[in-house]
């Protein structure tokens, strides 16, 4: 398929509306395969205007008289607004952009193209895989292995071609107990507690059925993690359904894991809102910070803006458990949902960043991303496929991956020396896993990456941002080491709606960012004058 | 001390109302003439102040002990359990006679004494200074005679109480002090007479034969209703917001929703609108404005405070912000001591008008974290203050009652105290370089108004953040300013040297002046390790399981910690004695 048969006009004259802030672009506008560009005349100064089709999450189109308005809501909120020449024009861009902005596939989309001077192909992309994570839990513990029972991906074809596995348990185990689990997620390690020698445990649920099946293997597995843990040490399984649920999706053939079949671990559920209600909760949200002619009433009793919260504040009280279970209890602790790709991956990640203080690191936390989500088969090209403005029926998506960064957010807020990344890194992330040039967050599996040979084709997020000319947009200035857990609150009081994005777009930003220059500038003037003492001492001698 | 009858209570437990574990700590409770004190196991000490204290109960006797709840004014709420119910007794009588005293001269002001002699105490007071304020603003001069404001626009900030029109009543002097008002300004021929309360209530007050002005009777008048809250309705919104916010476990939607039936933040928005109108009139339309509302102590204080703050950057300087208070507020007579409750009164007349006009300051430095020299602290602590009868600054209701007091002569005033302890309220981002009259025009959409989390859960620590930016900050500024020193210290050695060096020829001089080198050096890299210590052991602080740490506890540690000295334990046990 060519884009140029999507193309219906190549140009119109326009002029671009970019909210109250910014002033208007005029210029000539220009649809190609994968932007929109707007170009101003030879006279004018500033730069090109581009935007990324894929970005765009909704259209509206409205015509009047001999011109026409084009309003484009983007995966990021943004809203944009195009005042376009000529009727025709207006309807043949508006046409463009819906066809060109929702192509499914995957190999024709923009990463494959992109090539961006001074980054290299296949850099970073060796970053993060699962043998350089358990190269750090082999020197801390004898009791794992790296299996590569996966290396075809036909035992789970969400999981990477490695994964870390009890020692004990062989790959014939295993197998079987992919085969007990939904979507072959047999249980994995997700992260080595070295303190107290337990571990964090992930997988989906397991298959019991209305006849209770039971699995030797897992049963097996579970035990052979109790086992290579400290010794005395108890196992949690935190189920992501409520009690209810769990027992409800037996007759689909699902469960949980029955109390007698697992000596030593026992079951909590704690249920964590997923799929429709939360993409809900999410567009009422955006929907009711977009209107700024409300009262104070209607904002405060928008049922929206609490039951987003009620979400941040559901998962950081979930990811606070599983931490306390593994960091004070001394207990191992197998974390799952149904398909154990989206709630359960939030309580995982945020767990470790509660607990380990390597993940806070710039470095660390993209580590993190990319080993406990990315890798992990948090299907991104589904869930967000779409962003909150759009009408389309959704299918699949769901802003999961947003609840985790709105919750380490609060974390920077409430620790805000403790993360080494600021801001910036959680709402690039965020733009990025909705629209991006890199092909990081492309497809739903490594098996898909795999497919489209992603990592040899695109350019990996990772190497985009670690640029040092990058750098100051995403460190935290105030960052210093803590080498202890960081404990949240989880109160209300306490949580705050996270403004930076959610009003990134709507509310003017100066004054906010320029007190935070003058913090960088306070920071980085320590660091100068620190070193200058000792040179001027020094001058007499010389 | 008639009221006392036991000081000392062992094995006394204190709840946390907000702990996630049910723990509590043990200690002993002592009472003084004063305080109440609470020493824990740790050697921790939490002081609570008997003016500070609005509310006593003794709940019904539990397994454990008697519960006694004590609701402050500065919003720390503790629960104590004691063992002995006569015990508890003792005290809840006790602190009931002592949180509520009848007269001036029995409040904390009296007898504090800070050490300070006569000429001291007079220099404290002479600090802020009225009619220094009044010619700083450029008045009188020569359209204007000692009355407001005026500023480089001409145009002016006035205010009054409501006209006692009825439904008909005119009167002439009143129209030609207003036509004054309108001609001393050169710039525009109309004047806004803006009246604070919502419409309704001004055409209810008009049966009693007040109300307001007639549009027709004035010449060159625009009149304008901007519909702020009686005490009354403030009084009973605030008590609904601590009744949501003191609710542990609040679901999301119970807890938003129970901020909005209390209403207090759109009425916070009210008075904020209100500023802003004010400052538009003056600043857009250069035209003066006349402000009241019933009494013209309460709302009215609000509004032309605030709008000054808004119009004029020297009120937001700590000396510029204390003059605001002693001008728009304490020599306007806002009834401090009714407002507050100093003295056993009419409960009705406790409102928290003065708590509100600290909350829009509070949402101004919100927006702009660059235009305020103060920070948060200074406005937790002005309202401590309010309420703790330690100063004479707030006592008394009006300019005359406060001289019958011999409040001069008998008090001491706050503001030299909070202007020694500077350091701790300024606030590291202030520019001062902003142009002076730069206006501040603060966004009033609906989410710009957030929860004040920092005021009414200052004592509940564990619902803070563990680390605090702005602490961070202030301790790196400091620690630059103490290299800078260092820096200009040492050149001046170093030029010191060098003069001394080519002075003295002698090389046995020189070898002199080259070993003294080494300790200078010394001292400096020592000094380093010194100041950059607080941060490092900030950190090892940081304990998520038990977040002692968070800079409301430090102040209020540290404003405990400053009392022991002024009202020792032996004080209280001294004047019971006699």
């Amino acid at each position: 398929m060519e884009f140029s048969e999507l193309i219906r006009t190549g140009r119109a004259q326009a002029k671009l509306l970019r909210g109250p802030e910014a002033p208007p672009l005029r210029g000539t506008l220009c649809v190609t395969g994968h932007h929109l560009l707007l170009s101003p005349g030879p006279q004018a100064t500033s730069d090109l205007w581009l935007l990324l089709l894929r970005r765009v999450d909704s259209i509206q189109k409205r015509v009047s008289g001999d011109s026409g308005t084009i309003t484009l809501r983007c995966k990021d909120l943004r809203v944009l607004q195009l005042d376009i020449e000529g009727v025709e024009a207006t309807l043949d861009i508006a046409r463009s952009i819906e066809a060109l902005s929702s192509l499914e596939s995957v190999i024709t989309s923009f990463p494959f193209f992109y090539r961006p001077k001074g980054l290299r192909l296949g850099d970073a992309w060796h970053f993060h895989p699962p043998e350089r994570y358990y190269k750090r839990v082999a020197r801390e513990t004898n009791a794992w292995r790296l299996s590569e029972v996966n290396g075809d991906f036909s035992l789970c074809p969400s999981y990477p071609r490695a994964v870390i596995v009890p020692r004990a348990v062989d790959d014939d185990a295993l197998a079987r107990c992919a085969r007990f689990r939904q979507g072959g997620r047999f249980p994995v390690l997700s992260y080595h507690h070295a303190p107290s020698g337990t571990v964090l445990l992930r997988s989906s649920q397991p298959l019991t059925g209305p006849q209770k099946r039971r699995c030797a293997e897992d049963e097996e597995l579970l035990r052979a993690v109790l086992a290579g843990a400290r010794p005395g040490a108890r196992g949690f399984v935190l189920d992501t359904r409520s009690a209810q649920a769990a027992k409800q999706a037996r007759v689909t053939g699902g469960g949980t894991e029955a109390k007698a079949a697992y000596p030593g671990w026992k079951r909590l559920h704690r249920p964590l809102e997923r799929g429709w209600p939360l993409q809900e909760s999410f567009v009422r949200l955006v929907e009711a910070c977009g209107d700024l002619e409300q009262s104070m009433d209607r904002w405060l009793s928008q049922p929206e803006a609490c039951h987003w919260l009620a979400h941040v504040k559901e998962a950081l009280s979930t990811a606070y458990l599983a931490a306390q279970g593994v960091g004070r209890e001394g207990a191992c602790v197998l974390v799952h949902g149904a398909e154990g790709t989206d709630s359960t991956l939030l309580v995982t990640s945020l767990a470790q960043l509660i607990l380990d203080p390597s993940s806070r690191t710039i470095a660390g936390f993209q580590e993190l991303v990319e080993r406990e989500w990315i890798q992990a088969g948090h299907p991104f090209q589904l869930r967000c496929a779409h962003s909150a403005f759009s009408h389309a029926r959704p299918k699949h998506e769901a802003p999961t991956f947003l609840l985790f960064l709105d919750c380490v957010w609060q974390l920077g807020r409430q620790f805000p020396q403790s993360l080494e990344f600021g801001e910036g890194l959680l709402l690039a992330l965020f733009e990025h896993a909705y629209a991006s040039p890199f092909g990081t967050f492309l497809c739903s599996s490594e098996k898909e990456r795999c497919l489209c040979e992603v990592r040899t084709r695109t350019h990996s997020l990772w190497s985009g941002l670690n640029q040092p000319k990058e750098q100051r947009k995403l460190r935290n200035p105030l960052y210093v080491p803590n080498p202890l857990a960081i404990w949240p609150s989880v109160e209300l009081q306490t949580l705050r709606l996270w403004q930076g994005l959610f009003l990134r777009w709507i509310r003017p930003p100066e004054p906010s960012e320029v007190a935070w220059e003058k913090v960088w500038q306070i920071v980085t003037d320590k660091k100068t004058e620190g070193c200058e003492p000792t040179v001027s001492a020094s001058e007499p001698q010389l | 001390m008639e009221h006392i009858r036991t000081t000392k209570v062992e094995q006394v437990k204190l709840l946390d109302r907000f702990s996630t574990s049910n723990k509590s700590l043990t200690g002993t409770l002592y009472l003084t003439a004063t305080h109440l004190l609470f020493i824990d196991s740790h050697q921790k000490e939490t002081w609570i102040l008997h003016h500070h204290i609005a509310l006593v109960e003794k709940l019904a006797l539990t397994t454990s002990g008697c519960p006694l709840v004590i609701q402050c004014k500065n919003f720390r709420i503790v629960h104590f359990i004691v063992p002995r119910e006569r015990d508890c007794h003792d005290i809840y009588n006790s602190l009931l006679q002592l949180s509520k005293q009848a007269k001036y001269e029995d409040l904390y002001a009296f007898s504090y004494n800070p050490k300070q002699n006569d000429s001291e105490r007079l220099q404290g007071w002479q600090l802020i200074d009225l009619a220094e304020e009044y010619k700083r603003m450029g008045v009188p001069n020569s359209n204007w005679q000692l009355s407001d404001a005026n500023r480089e626009y001409k145009a002016a900030i006035c205010r009054c109480s409501q006209p006692l029109s009825g439904f008909s009543a005119r009167c002439l002097e009143d129209e030609h002090l207003l036509q004054a008002i309108s001609k001393a300004n050169p710039v525009n021929r109309y004047m806004y007479v803006m009246d604070t309360r919502p419409k309704l209530n001004a055409m209810a007050n008009r049966a009693a034969g007040k109300g307001y002005e007639n549009e027709d009777n004035y010449s060159n008048i625009r009149f304008q209703f901007v519909g702020i809250e009686n005490i009354h309705v403030m009084r009973s919104s605030l008590q609904k917001l601590l009744e949501v916010n003191g609710t542990k476990g609040l679901s999301v939607s119970d807890f938003y929703s129970g901020l909005e039936s209390s209403g207090w933040l759109r009425h916070i928005k009210a008075v904020m609108d209100a500023a802003i109108f004010l400052a538009k009139a003056i600043m857009v339309e250069n035209a003066s404005v006349l402000v009241h509302c019933s009494d013209g102590w309460d709302r009215t204080s609000q509004v032309c405070s605030l709008g000054s703050l808004l119009l004029d950057s020297y009120y937001r300087t700590i000396k510029g912000f204390m003059v605001l208070i002693e001008k728009d507020w304490i020599s306007f007579g806002h009834k401090f001591s009714e407002r507050c409750g100093h003295l056993d009164g009419d409960p009705k007349e406790v409102s928290p008008v003065f708590t509100q006009f600290l909350e829009c300051v509070w949402h101004l430095t919100e927006q702009f974290p660059q235009d305020f020299e103060f920070n948060e602290a200074f406005l937790l602590q002005i309202h401590e203050h309010i309420h703790s009868c330690q100063f004479g600054n707030f006592l008394g209701n009006c300019q005359k009652e406060r001289e019958e007091l011999k409040l001069k002569e008998k008090t001491y005033s706050l503001w030299p105290f909070l202007l020694d302890d500077q350091k701790k309220y300024l606030n590291p981002l202030y520019s001062s370089k902003s142009p002076k009259f730069a206006v501040l025009e603060p966004n009033t959409v609906s989410f710009s108004f957030k929860f004040w989390r920092n005021m009414y859960h200052q004592f509940d620590r564990t619902l803070h953040p563990r680390q605090s930016v702005f602490n961070i900050i202030m301790n790196m500024n400091e620690q630059n300013k103490q290299l800078e020193k260092d820096i200009k210290d040492l050149e001046s050695k170093i030029k010191q040297r060098k003069n001394k060096q080519t002075d003295e020829i002698l090389t046995k001089e020189l070898l002199h002046s080259v070993h003294p080198e080494s300790p200078t050096l010394k001292t400096s890299l020592c000094f380093k390790e010194q100041t950059l210590l607080p941060v490092n052991h900030a950190l090892r602080t940081i304990e998520g399981s038990n977040p002692a740490d968070n800079r409301y506890s430090e102040y209020a540690e540290e404003f405990s910690k400053s009392e022991p000295g002024v009202v020792s334990l032996e004080y209280g046990v001294a004047r019971m004695t006699c």
